[in-house]
């Protein structure tokens, strides 16, 4: 039934959306409006309803009230088949490839036409919006940027005037996210209007027309982004000023906790990351921060300092915890000299996605008096999960909550909490606040701050620069698997930072 | 001795005619990420209710109409309980399997032992009349022509239509196919109907023309091969094809090897048709990367789409 209820000079219009699941409101009466070729960031917490709308308007689920007007009509968008017709597409944040097939075969699933024809339209398309892409390659052997190109020629294909992109550039490495946004300039010159979530405040102040701000469910500020601050944006989207870490100088004594000497690695994968010839001390009472575009050696040098990769005996003391050559024993040695670690993947390395978070407290915490005589005291387990999750604000449902039922933030701070309740002498910690939103990041910071205060030394490795500067009190830089010296956090500046960033260490240490 | 072996090769079809069916329908099913472990009950119910009806009626096309029905009835309760009620796959198939073997000895129970004259074979003309090979390919039932037509049509399927590729991804990851729009759970009914009514055929097949007769027990783990074949196969429906013939022809050397009177202990000869189709098509299918992309990903997990 169409009916004409709205203007029809918009292409979309959003009237009093709602969505419940149980009890919980998920969307609570959201009223939008987009405009041919504008680009509308979607702004909020984790939680506070943005992908549930994005469904909703995509029809993987219907509203409980509301109204969607398309183009002037009324329309019931009862599932993505209905969407992908009116001309709406999608590019999901986990992708929505399957890996058994190829690329052509992927598009093929939602797009009509033989296969050489579509592999004929999708070089045309790449080649129109300079996307690389190979049409009758697997797609398990592509690269995240290469999937992410997939996903959104496939919504090229069908002509769409309005494209949803779900965090878009949390997978990306940063080169990837300029060509990205150059592509979606293009779309948006050409007429599509696009609605793009992110938890990146520059990026939508750099990319975004207009932001619409969704706190709990409600929309709480419409607001242009290009005249809006990154502060006042936040503000909009949790409801009060970011705190920013405090952050006194460090008082770091002599002994200390970590020491790499010359510490090279050559990855068996050869498309993996190698180290060159790696240094540096970690003190306690000091966080040193890794700053580095992302692939250049990090996850190696994470790897290799948590255990998960271990050295030749004869190297062992390449690495030494406070004077203990560890470089050739397992993780759970090395956590008994006092190191903790926090990956960055959350789910799946830092806990098991399927259990409890009071059973994922067991994993790292068993050391803490968690086991007697190899079975598990249940109350002093459920004493540990609670205090993690009432010390770090996580919001859940309690610790029988399933892990990978968390947002991204909240787990993380569960992580952070369960490792920070150990009491550890040296916290390594890679990409802390990867993905996660202002507010959880801004908390996950202080945390870390207040752990150095009392004396821990920490090794924070990260690829933003700001959470570097904000926290950190020496910084090096990777590049190519070689570490840079390291620099006071307070007199170096960001420009500095990023020059070593890409690759002038030599320079930099001669001026430092 | 050539008509030794031509007893073995041509016999091989007939006997791995109720192991590829059975194998690929529980293929197609699986490969939608449903784990259907009821086969060998509703290969039971179907040959029981296929010889009952055909042995009173004498009408064996009604026999196998009504074993069908018999399989696929088994198949919507697993269905239920599976698909509707989010029930553990494996449990559920083991139930219904027992449930199935509990029904054929209750629809069989007036027919214990009875055997009855099978609709014999087709000679294809000219064809048949190959030295040879007429004999050993050309004089089959017309299920053993549907059964090898079932694996080759079903390989085109999987492999180069668009419905295939739904039904394939549907098993890779259900939440990405529901986001893209496909209805998962009616796919994965249609392929567990599927699965049964190939599981039907292979059970009717197997009282009526394979041997045309019926005891208690007659199935005799044909359904848990089939499940082998499936795995061993590699969700192929070509290998499972090979997989199958093989079988059915080391079955067969078995019986030709005693009647020529060799002195090798018989367990060994009896024990050879499944230890030797696991390690050859495990052999021949050992690549890893084959197996990751052709084994379904989410086998065995439940997938209910929210509203």
């Amino acid at each position: 039934m169409k009916t004409t209820a709205g203007d029809p000079t918009l292409l979309l219009q959003l009237r009093n959306v709602t969505k419940r699941y149980g009890t919980f409101v998920a969307n609570d009466g959201v009223n939008l409006t987009l405009e041919q070729g504008q680009i509308c960031a979607i702004l909020g917490e984790n939680g506070a309803g943005k992908s549930t709308l994005m469904k909703t308007i995509y029809g993987i689920q219907q509203p409980d009230e509301g109204e969607i007007i398309w183009n002037g009509d009324k329309v019931a968008v009862t599932s993505p088949s209905v969407a992908r017709n009116l001309g709406i597409g999608m590019v999901f944040q986990h992708f929505s490839l399957f890996e058994t097939i190829s690329v052509v075969e992927n598009i093929s699933l939602t797009v009509p036409g033989t296969l050489p024809e579509l592999a004929e339209a999708i070089r045309q398309k790449a080649d129109e919006y300079g996307l690389d892409v190979n049409p009758e390659a697997q797609v398990h052997g592509l690269s995240v940027g290469e999937r992410q190109r997939v996903e959104i020629i496939r919504c090229l294909m069908q002509n769409p005037k309005l494209l949803i992109l779900d965090e878009p550039t949390s997978v990306l490495p940063p080169h990837s996210v300029q060509q990205l946004f150059g592509t979606l300039r293009k779309l948006s010159d050409r007429g599509v209007a696009m609605l793009y979530i992110s938890h990146k405040l520059e990026e939508i102040r750099d990319l975004c027309h207009s932001a619409v701000v969704l706190r709990q469910g409600r929309v709480t500020g419409t607001t242009n982004p290009r005249n809006a601050s990154s502060a006042d944006l936040a503000r909009l989207m949790i409801g009060q000023d970011i705190p920013t870490a405090r952050h006194a100088e460090a008082k770091p004594s002599c002994e200390p906790a970590l020491k790499v000497t010359d510490l090279s690695y050559e990855n068996p994968d050869p498309q993996g990351e190698s180290l060159d010839n790696v240094s540096m001390v970690v003190r306690p009472g000091e966080i040193v921060g890794i700053a580095g575009v992302s692939g250049n050696g990090q996850s190696t040098l994470a790897r290799l300092l948590s255990g998960e990769i271990k050295l030749a005996d004869t190297i062992a003391d390449q690495i030494e915890v406070f004077d203990t050559p560890v470089g050739n024993v397992t993780p759970g040695k090395r956590r008994k000299l006092g190191l903790t670690f926090v990956p960055e993947d959350r789910l799946g390395r830092a806990t098991v996605p399927n259990m409890s978070l009071s059973d994922n407290v067991l994993l790292t915490a068993h050391r803490a008096g968690l086991v007697r005589k190899g079975l598990i005291r249940r109350r002093t387990q459920a004493n540990f999960a609670d205090e993690c999750i009432s010390s770090m604000d996580v919001r859940s449902r309690g610790r029988h909550s399933i892990a990978s039922s968390l947002s991204g933030g909240n787990l993380q701070k569960f992580v952070l909490g369960r490792e920070i309740l150990l009491k550890p002498r040296l916290l390594i910690v890679s990409q802390p606040t990867w993905g996660i939103d202002v507010g959880a990041a801004a908390m996950v910071r202080q945390k870390l701050v207040d752990l150095r205060d009392t004396g821990t030394a920490i090794l924070m490795i990260s690829e933003e620069l700001e959470e570097i500067f904000e926290i950190s009190d020496r910084i090096h830089v990777m590049y190519h698997g070689k570490l840079s010296a390291s620099v006071q956090a307070r007199s170096v500046t960001a420009e500095d930072v990023g020059r070593m960033m890409m690759g002038e260490f030599d320079q930099t240490m001669r001026a430092a | 001795m050539t008509d030794t072996i031509i007893f073995i090769l041509a016999g091989a079809f007939a006997t791995a005619t109720p192991l590829l069916l059975a194998a690929i329908g529980e293929a197609v099913v699986e490969k939608t990420g449903v784990m259907n472990l009821s086969v060998e009950g509703m290969m039971a119910f179907a040959a029981a209710v296929a010889f009952g009806v055909t042995h009173q009626t004498g009408d064996i096309v009604l026999g196998f109409g009504l074993a069908v029905l018999a399989s696929t009835a088994l198949s919507l309760v697993f269905s239920v309980l599976v698909l509707g009620f989010s029930a553990n796959q494996i449990v559920s198939g083991l139930a219904v399997g027992i449930l199935g073997l509990g029904l054929s000895g209750l629809a069989g129970r007036h027919f214990e032992n009875l055997t009855m004259i099978g609709p014999g074979n087709q000679s294809v003309p000219v064809l048949s009349d190959i030295p040879l090979l007429g004999p050993i390919l050309f004089q089959q039932s017309v299920i053993t022509y549907l059964a090898f037509a079932a694996a080759f049509l079903t390989w085109w399927f999987l492999g180069r239509t668009r419905q295939g590729r739904i039904l394939k991804v549907v098993g890779e990851d259900p939440a990405i196919a529901h986001n893209l729009g496909f209805a998962v759970v009616r796919i994965r009914l249609f392929a567990i109907i599927f699965g049964a009514v190939m599981s039907g055929i292979a059970g009717a097949y197997a009282s009526t023309i394979l041997t045309p007769g019926w005891s208690d027990g007659l199935i005799a783990g044909r359904g848990w091969i089939a499940v082998a074949l499936v795995v061993f196969g590699t969700w192929r429906p070509l290998r499972i094809a090979f997989g199958a013939y093989l079988f059915g022809a080391l079955l067969l050397g078995d019986l030709a090897v005693q009647a020529m009177g060799f002195r090798i202990p018989s367990q060994i000869m009896t024990s050879l048709p499944y230890v030797m189709t696991i390690v050859v098509l495990a052999a021949v299918s050992r690549n890893a990367l084959l197996i990751r992309l052709n084994a379904p990903v989410s086998l065995g997990q439940n997938y209910r789409p929210s509203k």
